[in-house]
């Protein structure tokens, strides 16, 4: 992204990240504003800790894991680009997209992507399957004392019933998106980024 | 209207006077007797002048005339509900009211033929004073809320202005179809047009709310179609009176128009106001009954209702004033009314408005028999071709202008939903009935309303149904599986927002739950600060289950999804596929929803004095997310290069205690070296009710907290199953030897070694303790060593758990 000198995003940055993610022009300066707000190493690029400034995300029990999201694969860093990039999988589905000529990959916040970006953050030894274990541990992070283990593991059953059709007792990204299938998920997974 | 009541206490009267017929003047001395009296004054019994023998039967129904008749009325209405709901079958496809409107037709059919008048109840002090606030009160009061404000903006957007434009559209409408001559109908004037046209463009869409629910249409389409209804209410009784009034003038000035803006918005505005200040008066008195939990609900109804009286009285909108008093008192109030007063007052008000709406229905089909209809085939015709084509037109713009402002725009289908489920019902009635009598056409206009009022409830209730499913509208499942989703949607989307430092109506909402915090809770609410909030909700839950299980069980306990029949069926099984019941799925639903960390709380600043039981709160997240990522950075099942980051990303050096960077509880992490799930954060794990055989689960233990209910009975238990510990000793080793040790600290706890537990009650969370030899060789019951002697390493100590307000057994 280049040294703090030159902040400003270059129109044809602003183009590419406009193509790729879809984002309008003043939400991608207006996104690109919050991202150097965080990034108080100046060094353009966020580190993990960046994000751990967020205080709400401090005590989000999935900030974790939506932090982790946005650094590729054993990165420690990750850029504007990678940033909106993530981001990108957020955006409302709009409906004049959907009629869109499908280009050779989906756009970032098609449904199937929402849903893996979801999937993912449950998934976290990325076996792409949601075994129980996870499911529990997510579950318990979300819900607080109140429940014991029991009635978790029931519902942690329960839910793996609901969407487990091949049997091996945990979820798999199809069986994911087979099971939310009626749920709308682009407007539960979607923001409405300002301008 | 006035005139009709008025006429029926005369008729009282004139019948006490005699003058329908002779009453005998009172026996001298002796017994008084009133003869019967016959309604209709037929010939009337004479006791002889001077007797005074003892009658061993009389009967006096004037005196009870009129609320016999109000209750067998009541009755007769509610039998109809009871049959419908025999075959249920009808109900699912045609609409309750529909089905009443066909009983009160049926009936009013018989009144008709024996000649017999319909009880006056439609006068218009009856129905706006006794039968419109239960209604609404329901609605009200059981208005969800959280979606409700999320989609304000359009709510308001909908029922203001769509209920302005189909007004002033329809009115303007027919008024031009009324110049035609061919009609017959040049003596109706724009200003009465305009009347009526308000009249029928109050949509009530009771029919169409329970076909949603059933279908499960989409929140946003729900809560609009809720909202408008109960908003548009308001204007368009702003509209009647206002039109009503104008109607009366000749001629019609600009400034009158202006008058009647600024008229709305004081109507509006005041109403809101009236229902805002009496629901925190309602929430205040309420602070202080708790010794008299007997007439709790009582307060509840009566400011309400004061609330409505009163906004009546300045002429201002009583329904705003009652749905806003509800919806103010309700979030105060139940936390400080107890638990019965609480589930009184909402069966209360279900009932009431239950009540009201099925009279209402019901009259409506015996009053379409039996006034003097007028019958012009033009303008009804016209009439409903308008209200139709302009409510959708309506639809149509309003959601072209408002969908740029809304995160989730509507679709064509939500639109048609919308449009379609415009029903008109017992307002509009309300409304045609009491129309003053100087209106000259009166009746057509009554005629219009009762046949838009029919059609609409017939033709697209009944319709709407497979009109839904067949161009499935967006749906939201309420599948517990989504809940799920659903709730960790929402953590994620919060995170999002967060991180991109947004605040949509997130901002509005934390300041106004900052304000609601600081100020208004310490004033209305008891005992805001006694306990932590999390104790007081647990309590309030497990008493809530406890009565779910009574009441929806009937005889088979093990039927219900308590933890003693979740454990027995464990038990006997060894790899449940267990059928979820309604009822557990049900409680599941209730249990997370309720039990789902509220992450926009930021209270930690606000909570002055009394914050750490807050600031638990957000320290328990943090626990667990250091604890469950820690746990998902197993060697194995991540790559192990990730290993070192970890301990960078929380800034804890590996084996360290956390210093004071975190909160003491926060040491808690350290401890979660664990495997499993449930000894995260938990120290006070205990095998009370045994452990389920599946090797991937441990030792299913229940919160401490759970103690503090459940400790007495489960004592008991507790000695059942201490040895039941061991077995599940191999599982938990097996998990244990795939852990690494070298992030793990020397000083790890071992909630392994949870036969501590078997110390009893309310010391069990003491049990954590430092033996490192225990997680390799499966323990059965081991006396907590460190039990007692909590071990000073400070490392290991789990305040959390040494937390003494949190033990009831410890106060």
């Amino acid at each position: 992204m280049g040294s703090r000198a030159s902040t400003l995003l270059r129109e044809e940055e602003i183009e590419e990240i406009k193509k790729e993610t879809g984002f309008s022009h003043s939400q991608i300066t207006r996104l690109y504003s919050r991202f150097t707000s965080l990034d108080k190493g100046e060094n353009g690029t966020l580190s993990r800790e960046d994000f751990q400034r967020i205080p709400e995300l401090a005590i989000n029990p999935l900030g974790d894991r939506i932090i982790n999201a946005f650094f590729p694969e054993g990165e420690d860093q990750v850029n504007f680009r990678g940033f909106m990039r993530t981001l990108a999988h957020f955006r409302p589905i709009e409906d004049n997209e959907k009629n869109k000529n499908a280009t050779t990959s989906e756009p970032l916040n098609s449904r199937t992507n929402k849903l893996l970006f979801a999937f993912r953050l449950y998934d976290l030894d990325r076996d792409d399957k949601i075994s129980r274990d996870e499911l529990l541990q997510v579950l318990r992070m979300m819900v607080g004392v109140n429940i014991s283990d029991e009635q978790l593991g029931s519902i942690a059953d329960r839910t793996i019933q609901e969407a487990d059709t091949n049997g091996d007792n945990s979820i798999s990204f199809n069986e994911f998106i087979k099971v939310l299938e009626k749920v709308d998920v682009e407007q539960k997974m979607s923001i409405r980024f300002l301008h | 209207m006035d005139d009709r009541s008025v006429f029926k206490k005369a008729n009282f009267f004139s019948l006490l006077d005699g003058s329908a017929g002779e009453i005998p003047p009172k026996p001298a001395g002796g017994v008084t007797i009133v003869p019967p009296v016959q309604p209709d004054g037929g010939p009337q019994a004479y006791p002889e002048a001077g007797k005074s023998n003892l009658p061993v039967f009389t009967m006096d129904y004037l005196r009870i005339q009129i609320p016999f008749e109000i209750t067998l009325w009541v009755l007769l209405a509610s039998f109809a509900k009871i049959g419908f709901n025999v075959y249920h079958k009808i109900t699912v496809w045609v609409p309750e009211t529909c089905l009443l409107i066909s009983i009160g037709l049926i009936v009013g059919g018989i009144m008709h033929s024996v000649h017999e008048e319909p009880p006056a109840v439609l006068s218009s002090n009856v129905f706006f004073l006794y039968m419109l606030p239960p209604i609404v009160l329901d609605s009200g009061y059981f208005l969800p809320t959280r979606p409700f404000f999320e989609n304000v903006g359009t709510v308001l957007w909908f029922a203001v202005v769509g209920t302005l434009w189909n007004s002033i559209g329809i009115g303007m409408s027919l008024f031009a179809i009324c110049q035609i001559e061919a009609f017959g109908l040049q003596d109706l004037n724009l200003q009465e047009n305009l009347l009526f046209a308000t009249i029928i463009s109050a949509v009530d869409p009771v029919a169409v709310l329970s076909v949603f629910e059933d279908v499960s249409v989409n929140e946003q389409l729900y809560i609009v179609v809720f909202g408008e209804c109960l908003f548009n209410d308001a204007v368009t009784v702003v509209l009647y009176n206002m039109f009503s009034f104008v109607a009366d003038m000749p001629v019609v000035e600009p400034v009158d128009v202006f008058l009647g803006v600024a008229r709305f918005f004081v109507v509006g505005l005041g109403g809101m106001g009236f229902g805002i200040l009496f629901g925190f008066v309602a929430a205040f008195t309420t602070r202080f009954t708790s010794k008299v939990r007997e007439i709790e609900p009582l307060f509840i109804f009566m400011y309400s209702y004061l609330a409505y009286l009163v906004a009546e009285l300045f002429a201002i909108s009583s329904i705003m004033a009652i749905v806003t008093c509800a919806l103010t008192m309700k979030y105060y109030v139940e936390e400080n009314v107890s638990q019965r007063s609480c589930t009184t007052i909402r069966h209360v008000v279900k009932m009431l408005g239950s009540m009201s709406e099925t009279l209402i229905f019901f009259f409506l089909g015996v009053v379409t028999i039996t006034t003097d209809h007028e019958w012009n085939w033009a303008y009804i015709l016209f009439t409903l071709l308008f209200a139709f084509v302009w409510r959708g037109l309506g639809v149509l713009v309003l959601t072209q202008i408002i969908n740029p402002f809304r995160t989730i725009p509507f679709n064509m289908k939500d639109q048609f939903g919308l449009a379609y489920g415009g029903l008109r019902g017992a307002i509009s009635f309300a409304l045609a009935f009491t129309l003053p009598d100087t209106i000259g056409r009166k009746p057509l206009f009554v005629t219009a309303t009762i046949v838009i009022i029919l059609f609409t409830v017939f033709v697209q209730g009944i319709s709407i149904r497979p009109l839904i499913e067949f161009i499935n509208v967006r749906r939201t499942n309420r599948n517990l599986d989504t809940i799920n989703v659903e709730i960790h949607c929402r953590h994620t989307i919060a995170g999002i927002e967060d991180l991109c430092g947004q605040w949509s109506h997130f901002y509005w909402k934390d300041k106004f739950m900052k304000f609601n915090n600081r100020i208004l809770r310490r004033i209305l609410i008891r005992d805001s600060r006694a306990e932590s909030s999390i104790v007081a909700l647990y309590k309030k839950l497990e008493l809530q289950n406890a009565m779910e299980i009574l009441d929806t069980v009937s005889g088979d306990i093990s039927a219900a999804p308590s933890i003693v029949s979740l454990n027995e069926e464990k038990k006997t099984s060894a790899k449940p596929k267990r059928k979820f019941l309604a009822a557990d799925l049900r409680n599941m639903h209730n249990i997370l929803s309720k039990n789902m960390y509220k992450i926009r709380q930021r209270t930690v600043a606000f909570t002055g004095k009394h914050s750490l039981p807050n600031d638990t709160h957000s320290r328990e997240i943090l626990i667990r997310r250091h604890a469950s990522i820690r746990r998902s950075l197993r060697p194995g099942s991540f790559q192990t290069s990730v290993v070192p980051k970890s301990h960078k990303y929380f800034s804890l050096p590996a084996g360290k205690s956390l210093d004071s960077n975190f909160l003491p509880p926060e040491q808690l992490s350290h401890l979660d070296a664990q495997e499993t799930m449930s000894e995260v954060a938990f120290p006070s794990r205990r095998s009370r009710f045994g452990k389920p055989t599946r090797s991937s689960s441990k030792a299913m233990m229940p919160l401490r907290r759970l103690d503090t209910l459940k400790e007495a009975p489960s004592v008991d238990a507790l000695d059942k199953d201490r040895p039941e510990d061991g077995r599940t000793r191999p599982g938990m080793s097996r998990i244990n030897s795939s852990y690494s040790d070298s992030r793990v600290p020397a000083s790890r706890r071992h909630f392994s070694s949870s036969s501590e537990n078997d110390n009893g009650s309310a010391d069990n969370f003491r049990n954590v303790h430092h033996e490192t030899e225990e997680e390799e060789q499966p323990q059965l019951s081991s006396p907590p060593p460190g039990w007692a002697a909590e071990p000073s390493d400070s490392s290991t100590q789990n305040p959390l758990l040494r937390r003494p307000q949190w033990n009831p057994k410890k106060m």
